[in-house]
C-alpha cells in the first residue's frame, strides 16, 4: 500500500446544463493527501470544494482522471471505498424525523455492526458530541450545532480510515467550532486521514498539516502553510494611523512599491510586504518621524492565509479596488 | 454473511427506518388512513348515490375506492422520495456500504405495508357501514391482488417522478393532475352516465380496470366481467416502464 490515502489526478467533472452548456467543476485537478494526516482545501464559493469531496466519496463520478481512496477506485471499487469512508457533507445529511439516537442506530445497521453493537455505538457517539440528553428528540427540532454535531458522530459510525468534512464548521458558533476541531485532532491522533474543506483560513491554519488552494476547479497552491506564506513574498508590516487623511501620504513612504501596498480606510490600515523585516520596521519609524504623522501602531506580522490566496490566484486587483 | 442476505438485511433496515418514521408522526399516518374513508363516506352519503348505478351504491363505490386510494398512493411515495432527496439523507445511505437497491425496496416495502393497512381500514370500515362480499377466500384475495398490483406500479411512478422532479413544486402539481386522473375513472359512476369523450377516457383508465376487475370478484351485481385482463396488464406495463427507468435514474444519481 502507498502512503497516500487520497491520490486525484487530473480529475474533471462537468456539470452539464441544458442545451450542452456545461460548468467545469474540477477542471484537471491533482491532490495528494497522505495518510494519518489533516489536509485541508481552500477556496471560495463556487471553487469546486464540494464537487471534490462528492467525487472522492463516490457520490459523484469523475468525468476522466484517476480517483483513489485508501487504495480503491473510487468509481471501480466504489463499495470498497464506502467501506472505508466517513463523509460530512456541507448540508446534513440525516433523517430529520427520526431521533439522534434512531439515526445513528439506522446508520450502524448499514453499516452491518448488528443490532447490539449498533446501539451501543450510537450511546457511545451522543455522548462523545454532548448530545446524549437530546438523543430522543427528532433531528428536526435539534438547533444547527447540534445537527453538525450529530452529522459528525454520523460520519464517524466506524472509525473510518478517511474522513471528508465539507465545510464542517460553517454556521457554527465559536464554541460548536472548538468542537468540532478537537473532534478531528483526537480522529487524526487515532490515524484517521481528514480531508477537510474550509473557506474559514484560521481553521486551515488550526487544523491542516498541508494546504490546497483551489480555484475553478484546480489546485492553484499546495503546500504546508508556513510554506504558502513564504511564497507570498513572505512577511508583512502594518500601520494604522491616527488621521486617515494621511493615507495615501504614507502609502508612498513605505518601503515597498505603490502598488503592493494595501489601504484600508476604514481601519485607518496601510498594508505593504517586506523583505528584511527589521531593516523595514526601522525604516518606517524613521519615515513616520521625519514626516511628522502619527501612528497609532506599526506592526510586522506573517501574511494570512487571505493574503495568500487572493495572490495566488490573482485577485489582488480586485480586492483593491473594492477597497 | 453473503451479498444476498446483506441486501435482504439493508433492505429491511430501510423498512424499519420508514416504520419508525410512522410512530413518529401517528398524527400523518392516521391521517393517511382516514383520508380514503373520508371520501367514501363523502361520495357514499353526502354527495349521494353514482349517476347510472342501480341498486347499492356502496356496492359499487367501495372496489372504486380500493383502486382510487391505491392510485393515489403515488403521492405518497413521491412526497417521501422528493423529501429524501432534498435533505441529503440519500447522500448518506449512497456513500456507506450498502446494498445499491436497499433504498427503493425500503421505500417500496413501506409503501406496500401502509397501503394493505389501508385496504384494512376501508374495509372494515364498510363492513361496519353494513357492506358485505359473496367472494369466496379465493376471489376475495384475488382482488387485493389486483389492487397492491395497481399499487404497486403507482409506487415506482411516484418513486420515477420523484427521482427526475425533485421539487418540491413539482409534487404539488402531481397532487393537483392526480385528482382529474382519479376523477375520470369508472370509480363513482358507470361511463355510460358520461359525455362520449370522458366515457372513453374513463373506460380505458388502469384504475377504472381495477375497480371493475374488483367489483366482478366482489360479486357486485351488474358489474361488468372481463376486466380481470386489463386490472393485470395495464400495472405490468406500467411497471415494465417506470421500474427501470427509476432504477437506472437512482443508479445514475451519480452523474
Ligand atoms: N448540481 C450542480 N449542477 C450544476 N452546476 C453545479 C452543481 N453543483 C455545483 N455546480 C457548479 O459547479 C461549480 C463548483 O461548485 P461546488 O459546489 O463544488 O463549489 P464549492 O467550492 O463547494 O462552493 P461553496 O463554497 O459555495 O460550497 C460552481 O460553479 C457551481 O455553480
Ligand atoms: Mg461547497
Amino acid at each position: 500500500m502507498s502512503d497516500a490515502a487520497i491520490t486525484v489526478e487530473e480529475a474533471r467533472k462537468t456539470y452539464r446544463g441544458a442545451r450542452g452548456s456545461g460548468t467545469a467543476a474540477l477542471d484537471g485537478l491533482d491532490l495528494t493527501v497522505a495518510r494519518s494526516t489533516v489536509h485541508a482545501v481552500l477556496g471560495p464559493n463556487g471553487a469546486g470544494k464540494t464537487t471534490l469531496v462528492r467525487v472522492l466519496s463516490t457520490l459523484l463520478r469523475p468525468d476522466s482522471g484517476r480517483v483513489v481512496v485508501a487504495g480503491h477506485d473510487v468509481v471501480r471499487e466504489a463499495y470498497q471505498v464506502r467501506l472505508r469512508i466517513g463523509l460530512l457533507g456541507q448540508h446534513a445529511a440525516l433523517d430529520e424525523e427520526l431521533g439522534g439516537r434512531q439515526n445513528l442506530e439506522l446508520f450502524g445497521r448499514l453499516h452491518h455492526l448488528g443490532a447490539r453493537r449498533a446501539r451501543a455505538r450510537a450511546d457511545e457517539l451522543l455522548e462523545r458530541f454532548g448530545l446524549s440528553g437530546t438523543g430522543a428528540k427528532a433531528v428536526a427540532k435539534y438547533s444547527g450545532g447540534m445537527r453538525r454535531r450529530l452529522d459528525l458522530a454520523a460520519s464517524l459510525i466506524t472509525e473510518p480510515e478517511v474522513l471528508f468534512l465539507d465545510e464542517p464548521t460553517t454556521g457554527l458558533d465559536p464554541r460548536g467550532r472548538a468542537e468540532v476541531w478537537d473532534a478531528v485532532r483526537s480522529l487524526v491522533g487515532g490515524g484517521t486521514t481528514v480531508l477537510l474543506t474550509t473557506q474559514y483560513l484560521e481553521e486551515a491554519d488550526q487544523l491542516a498539516d498541508r494546504v490546497s488552494m483551489v480555484d475553478s476547479g484546480r489546485v492553484v497552491a499546495d503546500g504546508t502553510v508556513d510554506q504558502l506564506k513564504t511564497a507570498t513574498g513572505g512577511d508583512r508590516i502594518d500601520v494604522v494611523l491616527r488621521d486617515a487623511g494621511q493615507l495615501e501620504t504614507v502609502a508612498g513612504l513605505l518601503p515597498a512599491p505603490r502598488d503592493a501596498v494595501t489601504v484600508d480606510a476604514d481601519r485607518r490600515l496601510l498594508s505593504a510586504p517586506v523583505s528584511d523585516r527589521m531593516a523595514a520596521l526601522t525604516a518606517v519609524v524613521q519615515a513616520l518621524r521625519e514626516a511628522g504623522v502619527e501612528a497609532e501602531d506599526v506592526a510586522l506580522r506573517r501574511p494570512t492565509l487571505d493574503e495568500v490566496f487572493l495572490h495566488l490566484t490573482g485577485r489582488d486587483e480586485r480586492v483593491k479596488e473594492a477597497a | 454473511m453473503t451479498s444476498t442476505a446483506y441486501a435482504l438485511a439493508d433492505s429491511w433496515t430501510m423498512t424499519r427506518r420508514e416504520l419508525a418514521r410512522w410512530g413518529r408522526q401517528p398524527a400523518a399516518v392516521v391521517v393517511n388512513l382516514v383520508f380514503p374513508v373520508m371520501l367514501l363516506l363523502m361520495f357514499g352519503y353526502l354527495i349521494g348515490g353514482g349517476r347510472g348505478v342501480s341498486g347499492d351504491y356502496l356496492g359499487y363505490l367501495l372496489p372504486g375506492m380500493l383502486a382510487l386510494s391505491m392510485a393515489f398512493g403515488l403521492e405518497g411515495t413521491m412526497i417521501a422520495v422528493t423529501q429524501d432527496m432534498n435533505k441529503g439523507v440519500v447522500d448518506r445511505f449512497r456513500s456507506m456500504p450498502m446494498a445499491d437497491g436497499a433504498v427503493l425496496v425500503g421505500r417500496s416495502a413501506a409503501d406496500m405495508l401502509q397501503s394493505v393497512l389501508g385496504l384494512v381500514v376501508l374495509l372494515g370500515v364498510a363492513a361496519a357501514l353494513g357492506w358485505r362480499t359473496d367472494a369466496g377466500p379465493g376471489a376475495f384475495l384475488g382482488a387485493v391482488g389486483l389492487l397492491l398490483l395497481l399499487r404497486f406500479a403507482m409506487l415506482w411512478i411516484g418513486i420515477h417522478l420523484a427521482l427526475v422532479a425533485g421539487k418540491p413544486e413539482m409534487v404539488q402539481a402531481v397532487q393537483i393532475l392526480v385528482w382529474p386522473f382519479g376523477f375520470l375513472s369508472t370509480v363513482f359512476a358507470v361511463p355510460e352516465s358520461m359525455p362520449g369523450w370522458l366515457a372513453t377516457v374513463a373506460r380505458w383508465n388502469p384504475i377504472s380496470h381495477t375497480a371493475a376487475a374488483v367489483r366482478d370478484l366482489f360479486g357486485v351485481p351488474g358489474a361488468e366481467s372481463g376486466h380481470a385482463g386489463a386490472a393485470v396488464l395495464w400495472p405490468l406495463a406500467l411497471l415494465a416502464v417506470f421500474f427501470p427507468l427509476a432504477v437506472r435514474r437512482f443508479a445514475r444519481l451519480s452523474r
